[in-house]
């Protein structure tokens, strides 16, 4: 496989998600100018921070007046699951030169590491492997810009009661539920997901870092005992 | 407000998560269970975030159908697990969400 064939792989993989993607980036730029951010700041962030959920909450935590450095512990604590990505992601870049290692954990987002893991599991020894997670991150970055801006473009002129966001946890069950094949990984949704209703009150969402802990734990709990 | 240096922070805290593993590799290769344990990741992590989107009303349990979220999430789940297709189950669980949201 080619370079230029690993991240056309890498990109059509992560299409589909897009149609998930692109109404989150354009709700959150009309949620951002709603929290009293401006128009070239809420835009900005899609690619100083670039990452969804963590900007939903950060334009809420400076729409609400928190103070900064709650803020960016808030951030931090909703994107501390990518550590786990980066973990998983690392032996197949570890011979790679620092630039590319740089520019990938840049790109390293939920929907980039759903749409290459698949792919980098089935041939991590691939000396192209890098290609097809960069070309799923580029495409879910270019994706996420574009959104943003039409959001930020539309401003509060589109009506709010679209339902637009149900579109992202639609995307999740799409990556999810195929990749549920056996007991363990089904006990690890279950429980996820339980614990996530259950602690959904915690603030900042520490509830969903716990779920997650809990529904790892499970799978691999039920994993180990086979 | 100065929104510059926050999002720089924000930015770079979550590069330095994102960044972590993959800096350390080769001086430091992560254990058995912790590389047999990381497939469930994303499905622990995905499912902690769609599963409250689906059962709660503003805080609150619902499973009437005053909750088309809930619903619509069930077929997109019944669609995804026969068909493992990512597009239909978007465009078949948005579909039954409008749907459910005219009649109601």
């Amino acid at each position: 496989m080619s370079p230029a064939s690993a991240f056309l792989l890498g990109v059509r993989a992560l299409l589909p998600m897009l149609l998930g993607v692109a109404p989150f980036g354009v709700i959150y730029g009309v949620v951002a100018l709603q929290s009293g951010i401006p128009p070239l700041a809420a835009f900005l962030m899609s690619s100083l921070v670039f990452a969804g959920s963590a900007q939903f909450l950060l334009a809420q935590l400076v729409g609400a007046g928190a103070p900064a450095l709650l803020s960016v512990g808030a951030v931090g604590l909703i994107n501390l699951r990518h550590a786990l990505y980066s973990a998983s992601v690392a032996p197949v870049l570890h011979a790679l030169p620092r630039r590319w290692k740089l520019l990938l954990a840049y790109l390293l987002t939920d929907e980039a590491y759903a749409a290459a893991i698949p792919h980098l599991l089935g041939n991590p020894k691939s000396p192209v492997a890098h290609w097809i997670l960069f070309g799923a991150g580029f495409a879910l970055w270019a994706g996420w810009q574009l959104a943003t801006l039409a959001g930020v473009l539309l401003g509060a002129q589109l009506p709010p009661d679209l339902g637009l966001d149900f579109a992202l946890p639609l995307t999740f069950i799409a990556i999810v539920v195929p990749l549920i094949d056996n007991r363990a990984r089904l006990a690890a949704a279950l429980i996820a997901g339980t614990v996530a209703v259950a602690l959904s009150g915690l603030p900042y969402k520490t509830g969903l870092f716990a779920a997650a802990l809990a529904g790892l734990a499970a799978g691999a709990f039920i994993g180990e005992k086979r | 407000m100065n929104w510059l240096p926050l999002w720089l922070a924000c930015g770079l805290i979550t590069f330095a998560i994102r960044y972590s593993f993959i800096a350390l590799e080769g001086s430091y290769h992560p254990p058995g269970w912790f590389v047999r344990w990381l497939p469930f990741v994303p499905i622990a992590s995905l499912t902690a975030l769609a599963v409250p989107e689906l059962l709660l009303i503003a805080g609150k349990i619902g499973v009437g159908l005053d909750n088309p979220r809930l619903w619509a999430g069930l077929v997109a789940i019944g669609v995804a697990a026969r068909w493992k297709n990512t597009l239909l189950t978007i465009a078949v669980g948005f579909a039954v969400f409008a749907l459910l949201r005219w009649i109601g």
